[in-house]
């Protein structure tokens, strides 16, 4: 009976699958997607915030071609399943560009989506090299420079600094962590250095002292670290407990104020690279300023890269007439942008042309630039 | 290699195991009781770890010297890790007494997820530091390279922690009630044994436990947040297990296996299949003894 | 005022004294370790007391209505719930309804909801496969997500190397799983209880660090892009009609597990699951053979894993081991608990209420998750036996008649 029911029905709904229509806008719909909440909320939250500053202030100058800007907010955790989800609910919602997603995982499963649609997103922080030289995506683009170029520096740095012959590299077995550990294991290979010890840890586990003990008996010249501050504090500290002075170099994920509140003097001489300071530049200092002003605390993470992302879509679509694809596109390859990374553009891969990372060590407390 | 370097794994392995088996404790306890896997253990480790921070950082902001900080720190943390574990049997799992065991079991889960967004939404969901509530003792500096005071207070400590529980429950009154309860509950209830309040003082025995072990473990890591408490409080699980769950040797017995052959298993081969080597471990005994180490094979009966 | 309510007034008042004690150091006081300042929320410490003040009643006046339903139903035998349930005269136009409104859903809704039903859906079809496994057969299963985990690789890796496509892979999805099945449950055909749930748990997590380290053969925790969706006779389809394609292909296949799971439970093997569940012993008396039940149990519950994972990875269109953790194999065994262990309608219900409600919950943001905790615990103690109890099929004996059934 049922069964019978359902073979009349079905073919019929499968007819009525291309009789979606689409609504016309008279506004320009930027959608934000990323974590805004979870645990990870910290680096999507002051995204949104640049959002809401930046179109603030261009609704109050007229809007982009004459139209007011909208603002479509949507949470993915930064989980891969989810995103899929919110991409889908931005793509039906109507949104012409998209800002996000944060987590390299997340912008991954989301762009398929965007890519069907025709739909261009731009994120502040997927640093995953991936997106970019793949090639698959030509409809993202990013505002941070990505963890290819963030291990050449570090490999960089250390092979003519402080000259290593052989390192350790440890990760914490994530999709960023593990990433950015094995482009640092290609570019040391490459320059002839020994790598010695390749291996992930269980992030979470309560006591990390057997790698530790491994890792001194090998006795590197330097430990590279791929993941975020919270295990990477809980090494040095246990590493600088065990008397092991070997130099310790992260990503950005490790370049946050908490790492050095938490891991307090042990942090003192830590690596870590991280975009190039731009507290000279008076828009930066500016956006820093309204920051404060509309929410009473200092901008937290990729602040400055949503905000010039932000500028980026919305000047794109100005100079290019219209909310299409391709128009955008095309204007973001050719057209600058002032943001508070300077004047920028993207090259042909998505990557933003002139923002790049610089490499600072802990001292006294405070990461400084290392010259 | 050298038997400096195992020596070294050997005594990580056992400040692994130590911690293990403190939280272990509180597993099997009350696994033992009332047959349940109590999966907001971890969390009640978290709330405890939560608590000696905040009191601690408010006594040392109010001037008070370190040894008082430490001492009502500590009992702070295990005052309101017991109150918790007390609260969340007379919530959670005293209404389900005679429902199915698996709901009780989605109620621990359900507890445990609330509990740690309780404290993510009413403390933070960064990380924390923790203070280092254990001094680098003078007498033992010449010793701290190959294992630090934090390693040997928590290995001595729960070498006391588990000493006492033996004690309690071998001789004294209270220890007899409970063992009582474990093997049958009506006849218990026969013989004039209050089971509710047996229940409810094995809750508050195993919290206690667990609060020592956030405690150490937090000054250990230097660092907590509100998720701490899940992966280890699986951990213990597992060495609980291992052990023989209900039995109380049996969880510091498998908590040391499990720390051990971690250490020597990561020292020797690699830490990326740590896990996968620890899980393995469980199931070669449970193959060859289905009721852990030290566990009592169960006659079943028709 | 009489006494009832002066002591229930002192019984409150007590509780949120209580809470108020409890929830100090943590609702109350916040130090920032930074700037060495503290924050002391006294108002939190009020509401708290207000709100434990009422709660504590209601939950009592709960908990004593509980009680006396439970008197109740055992007198009467079933809820009024199950009881609709089995006059046929609703429950089919019920069924047809239903159906009906399963198939115009995408056309009302929008894509997004679309998306958000075929997640629910897929958790469905994980529901009713762990059922066979925990609710039928008894046996207590925390690593159910690797079979899902299997499954979604499947799909993913045969399709990038071989180019295999989504009908090609979905049969094969639920061979794997069962075969995945079979190599969990042999080793432990004699555990029982939690020592089972603790290895299974053990072997989910041993899956997922695989396939987070073997690079050469899961490319890692980069996971794999770019999955495609189903092909419908060649057409190119816009994303929408992609969308609905797939939403009409899980709607068909949880039709397909219900009807599968449904005869099952009738035959030789559902019968001797339920009897193994029951006594192992009795049941082995009873002739059965204990490892074989078991094993099919496990390998007949993966294949809707394996299956449900090849539509995940359809779905996604990314996966990667982040997707397929413990909580997952969690999230799974609430749904079949809270819904009603052994129960196909509770189970249904368990997966869409559990997988929606944190969905739709959204606007509560950051409140989503511990409101999650608290209905799992509140469904627990209020209805221990699930949304919707299991009816036991009953035979009764009735003098002078052939044998009644009522089932």
């Amino acid at each position: 009976m049922r069964i019978f029911l359902f073979s009349l029905l079905f073919p019929a709904c499968v007819f009525l699958m291309f009789s979606c229509g689409e609504k016309p806008a008279d506004t320009i719909k930027l959608g934000v997607a990323g974590a805004h909440s979870g645990d990870l909320a910290s680096y999507g939250i002051p995204s949104v915030r640049a959002a809401q500053l930046v179109v603030k202030k261009i609704n109050a100058a007229g809007g982009v071609l004459g139209k007011q800007v909208e603002l479509l907010i949507e949470d993915d955790a930064c989980k891969p399943e989810i995103a899929g989800n919110t991409a889908t609910k931005l793509i039906s919602d109507g949104a012409d560009v998209v800002l996000g997603h944060i987590c390299s995982g997340a912008t991954k499963a989301a762009l398929g989506f965007y890519k069907d649609a025709g739909m261009v997103c731009m994120s502040p922080s997927a640093t995953n090299p991936d997106l970019t030289f793949s090639g698959e995506y030509p409809n993202f683009f990013r505002t941070i420079a990505n963890d290819a170029a963030q291990a050449r520096l570090q490999v960089d740095f250390a092979v003519n600094v402080l000259k290593v012959k052989k390192v350790a590299i440890l990760h914490d077995k994530g999709d960023y962590g593990k990433g950015a550990a094995e482009l640092a294991r290609g570019y040391f290979e490459d320059a002839g250095v020994q790598v010695i010890l390749f291996e992930g840890i269980t992030t979470g586990t309560v006591d990390y002292s057997a790698i530790v003990i491994k890792v001194n008996s090998l006795n590197p010249d330097a430990v590279i670290w791929g993941g975020y501050h919270p295990e990477a504090s809980k090494i040095v500290t246990l590493m600088r407990k065990k008397n092991m002075d070997t130099p310790f170099i992260g990503p950005d994920g490790v370049k946050d104020a908490t790492f050095i509140s938490v891991a307090g003097e042990y942090a003192e001489g830590v690596y870590a690279t991280g975009p190039v300071d731009i507290s000279t530049n008076p828009m930066a200092i500016l956006a820093g300023k309204e920051y404060q002003d509309a929410f009473g605390e200092e901008p937290g993470a990729f602040f400055d890269q949503a905000y010039a992302a932000t500028l980026c879509l919305l000047n794109a679509i100005e100079k290019a007439g219209s909310t299409d694809y391709s128009a955008i596109v095309k204007s973001l390859h050719t057209h600058l942008t002032d943001t508070p990374f300077g004047k920028i553009k993207f090259d042909e891969k998505g990557d933003a042309i002139g923002v790049e990372f610089a490499v600072y060590k802990v001292e006294n407390g405070v990461f400084t630039e290392h010259k | 290699m050298n038997p400096e370097y195992l020596t070294a794994l050997i005594l990580g392995g056992l400040t692994r195991g130590s911690i293990y088996a403190l939280i272990a404790l509180g597993y099997t306890m009350v696994y033992g009781i009332i047959q349940l896997i109590n999966f907001a253990h971890g969390e009640i480790y978290m709330i405890g770890a939560f608590t000696g921070l905040i009191v601690s950082t408010v006594l040392t902001m109010h001037g008070m010297p370190g040894f008082g900080v430490v001492f009502f720190a500590a009992a702070a943390a295990i005052i309101y890790a017991c109150c918790y574990g007390y609260t969340l049997e007379k919530i959670a799992y005293k209404p389900l007494r005679h429902a199915p065991r698996l709901s009780v079991l989605i109620s621990a889960i359900g507890m445990s997820l609330f509990f740690q967004n309780y404290v993510l939404l009413a403390q933070t969901s960064n990380f924390l530091p923790f203070p280092g509530l254990i001094p680098d003792f003078e007498f033992w500096k010449p010793y701290s390279h190959v294992m630090s005071a934090t390693e040997l207070v928590i290995i001595v400590t729960t070498a006391i922690v588990m000493v006492l529980l033996t004690l309690l429950i071998k001789f004294t009154r209270i220890g007899k009630a409970m063992r009582a309860t474990s093997q049958d509950k009506i006849m218990a209830s026969l013989l004039g044994i209050n089971v509710n309040q047996i229940i409810s003082i094995t809750f508050i025995v195993g919290s206690a436990t667990a609060a020592i072990g956030g405690l150490l473990i937090a000054s250990h890591t230097g660092q907590i947040n509100a998720y701490m408490g899940f992966l280890v409080g699986i951990k213990a699980f597992v060495a609980a297990v291992l052990g023989g769950i209900g039995s109380i040797p049996g969880a510091v017995l498998g908590a040391f296996v499990l720390g051990l052959s971690e250490s020597v298993f990561t020292g020797y081969v690699s830490s990326d299949y740590e896990d996968v080597f620890a899980f393995l471990i469980l199931v070669l005994i449970l193959i060859f003894r289905p009721s852990g180490i030290l566990g009592r094979d169960q006659t079943q009966k028709v | 005022m009489n006494m009832p309510v002066l002591n229930e007034i002192k019984k409150s008042l007590i509780a949120a004294i209580w809470f108020m004690f409890l929830t100090f150091p943590i609702m109350v006081i916040k130090v920032n370790t930074i700037t060495r300042t503290i924050d002391w929320r006294w108002k939190n410490m009020m509401y708290t007391g207000i709100g434990a003040f009422f709660l504590s009643a209601v939950w009592r006046y709960m908990l004593r209505r509980k009680e006396k339903n439970q008197n109740a139903l055992e007198k009467e035998g079933l809820s009024i719930v199950q009881k609709i349930l089995q006059v046929k005269t609703f429950s089919i136009p019920a069924t047809v309804l239903l159906l009906i409104f399963a198939i115009v859903f995408p056309h009302l809704f929008s894509m997004h909801q679309t998306n958000i039903m075929i997640s629910a859906l897929i958790y469905v079809m994980l529901g009713l496969g762990l059922n066979i496994v925990v609710g039928l057969a008894g046996l207590l299963d925390l690593g159910y997500v690797a079979f899902f985990a299997v499954g979604a690789y499947a799909y993913a890796l045969l399709n990038l190397h071989f180019g295999l496509g989504f009908w090609t892979v979905l049969p094969v999805g639920g061979f794997l799983g069962a075969v995945f099945g079979i190599l969990l449950g042999y080793p432990v055909l004699r555990l029982r209880g939690d020592y089972l749930a603790i290895v299974t748990l053990g072997f989910g997590e041993i899956i997922r660090i695989i396939l987070e380290n073997w690079n050469e053969f899961s490319f890692g925790p980069a996971g794999i892009a770019n999955i495609p969706k189903p092909e419908l006779f060649g057409l190119d389809l816009s994303l929408s009609a992609k969308t609905i394609y797939l939403y009409y292909i899980i709607v068909l296949l949880v039709i397909f597990t219900v009807f599968v799971i449904n005869r099952l439970t009738d035959s030789r093997i559902g019968r001797a699951w339920i009897a193994l569940k029951d006594d192992e012993i009795a049941c082995q008396a009873m002739g059965i053979d204990k490892a074989k039940t078991k094993l099919r149990a496990f390998a007949l519950g993966a294949t809707w894993a394996g299956m449900g994972g090849v539509v995940f990875a359809a779905k996604t269109a990314f996966i990667n081991p982040a997707s397929f953790t413990i909580w997952e194999s969690v999230i799974i065994l609430c749904t079949v608990v809270a819904g009603g262990m052994g129960s196909i309608v509770g189970v249904i219900c368990g997966a869409l209420l559990l997988i929606l409600l944190p969905e739709y919950l959204r606007d509560f943001g950051q409140f989503r998750m511990i409101t999650f905790g608290a209905v799992l615990v509140l469904m627990m103690v209020f209805r221990p036996g699930g949304m919707i109890e299991n009816v036991r099929r009953t035979y009764q004996f009735k003098t002078g008649e052939t044998n009644d059934i009522h089932s």
